[in-house]
């Protein structure tokens, strides 16, 4: 009777269009990476400052980022910015400047958290050994931070990658996006598309993701 | 005491990328201020819209559209915009002597394009509304619509005594949510960010009917054999017209008078021809949705 939904997937340029629409959501999303990463250590050693006023400040940035839904974000930084100030900044700027916000707060707090973890001795020892400051901080303390930062920051690289999704609100076409489309053109001629196309987006976000988390297991075994 | 040295790099370097952001953001704002203190002279707001002879200079259109809205808006397998609203984008662009640029919108989001001049035009679609009359500027209409609602073949909703205490399915932003809200506030509704999820809600029997514009779900019903449109006209017969930002009254005018001269060789008959034609089948008579010259009989 029906044609196979499986079909769908080969016709015309569908595939070569999910792809497209891959290498667009890790586009943003490796960038927001990759930019939130240093930032994001910055800012996780900025949070471990005594001062009361840097306190207060990353205190209520990282709030005011993790309390908003990032959805409300990307609308304040697309149509809001636009409304309140006339800027006006591309989709796929915006999405960057989100995500970079977004997920400097979300490494900072990680990175304070590792940090704040290295027991005290730790210092005192490197210190009776006689090491200075930045020998304490670049052989004792440094290796062992990236040791415990490893699987929190894999899991919220992964976490960014799949939040990207969201993007489609402003006007970007994702891979997830690209499958939506693909599945209302052929809603009437292949009713079973749709458990198709979402099990190829799926088997996409997976080829995606798997990279890293593998890189992470090889980092984790050599640093071991 | 031990933390010091960390927080003198800490502090250092997280200044000099504040210091950074703060100068870049400037810069860049300067410039894009002033020019939309330019346009913006003669509208309250601030605008940042293009007028029809800024299009032409630019060389391209930038239109909204839906991309998963097929008869209306979609994208084919080889990844070129089609449908109802885009037969019409085409000859917008093709009129006006420029290239069109899609931008693919959602019922959610679409509004706020319009409003915020991101895009030039908003065709997808789009129900005139008194509510969103104050946020954008409405052309003259190009389609009417009522609103439909879908159910299956076993439980068919044929009045809205029908819907109580049962789920109705809608999608966020849509005239449907709206009417459904303020008139019957006894229906539950489920609702969806797009309309591919909300089918797949109706196919999945997560809501006991769903509603939406009845062309959609007139269309949706006669390929779906199991599921029947039980109510196919709810509410006043609303028009689907072009938006632009509020304000851009040089596009505004341009779009009322292509549409008044379209309406002249009957262009939104063969825009049905093409695009919706196949679709309906002879379950609707073109005369019912089509508006032509801007004139709602």
């Amino acid at each position: 009777m029906q044609a196979s939904g499986i079909n769908v997937l080969f016709l015309g340029r569908n595939f070569a269009r999910l792809i497209e629409g891959l290498w667009v959501t890790m586009r943003i999303s490796l960038l927001a990476v990759l930019l939130s990463i240093p930032l994001g250590i910055l800012l996780g050693m900025f949070m471990t400052l005594r001062h009361p006023l840097a306190k207060a400040v990353s205190r209520v940035y990282l709030e005011f980022v993790r309390i908003m839904p990032q959805l409300v974000l990307l609308f304040i930084a697309y149509f809001g910015v636009t409304r309140a100030f006339g800027w006006n900044w591309s989709a796929d700027f915006s999405a960057v400047l989100v995500f970079t916000l977004w997920g400097t707060a979300e490494m900072g707090d990680l990175v304070r958290g590792a940090l704040q973890s290295i027991p005290k001795h730790q210092y005192d020892s490197a210190a009776a050994l006689g090491m200075t400051k930045w020998q304490t901080f670049a052989h004792i303390i440094l290796p062992q931070t990236l040791r415990r930062l490893l699987p929190p920051t894999i899991n919220l690289t992964t976490r960014m990658i799949k939040t990207t999704s969201l993007v489609v609100l402003i006007g970007i076409t994702e891979v997830l996006k690209v499958g939506k489309q693909i599945i209302d053109v052929n809603r009437f001629a292949y009713p079973t598309a749709s458990l198709w196309v979402y099990g190829a987006v799926f088997i996409l976000y997976f080829l995606a993701c798997w990279p890293i988390s593998l890189l992470a297991r090889t980092l984790e075994k050599r640093w071991r | 005491m031990k933390y010091n040295f960390i927080q003198k790099i800490a502090a250092l370097s997280l200044s000099a990328v504040l210091a950074v952001g703060a100068l870049a953001s400037c810069s860049g704002s300067d410039s894009k201020v002033s020019g939309s203190d330019n346009s913006g002279s003669n509208g309250q707001t601030k605008a940042s819209y293009r007028t029809v002879d800024e299009i032409k200079e630019s060389g391209k259109v930038v239109i909204g559209v839906f991309s998963d809205k097929a008869p209306f808006g979609y994208v084919d397998e080889n990844g070129k915009y089609q449908g109802y609203d885009v037969y019409f984008a085409e000859r917008i662009g093709k009129d006006l002597g420029v290239d069109v640029e899609y931008v693919s919108t959602d019922p959610a989001s679409r509004v706020e394009y319009a409003a915020t001049g991101k895009v030039d035009i908003v065709l997808a679609n789009f129900t005139v509304t008194e509510e969103r009359a104050e946020k954008v500027d409405f052309a003259l209409p190009y389609m009417k619509v009522k609103l439909g609602v879908v159910s299956p073949d076993s439980a068919v909703v044929k009045s809205i005594d029908d819907l109580k205490d049962k789920t109705l399915i809608v999608v966020k932003g849509t005239t449907a949510e709206t009417y459904f809200e303020k008139n019957e506030p006894d229906v539950k509704l489920q609702k969806y960010d797009e309309y591919a999820d909300a089918y797949n809600a109706l196919l999945q029997g997560r809501g006991d009917a769903f509603s939406t514009d009845n062309t959609e779900v007139l269309a949706w019903a006669i390929v779906n054999p199991g599921y029947t449109v039980g109510i196919d006209a709810l509410g006043s017969a609303d028009t689907i017209a072009p938006a632009v930002q509020k304000g851009n009254a040089s596009l505004l005018n341009w779009l009322n008078d292509e549409i008044k001269a379209l309406g002249e060789e009957n262009f939104f008959h063969a825009d049905y021809e093409a695009t919706l034609a196949s679709v309906y089948g002879s379950a609707a008579n073109p005369d019912n949705l089509v508006v032509e010259g801007g004139v709602v009989d």
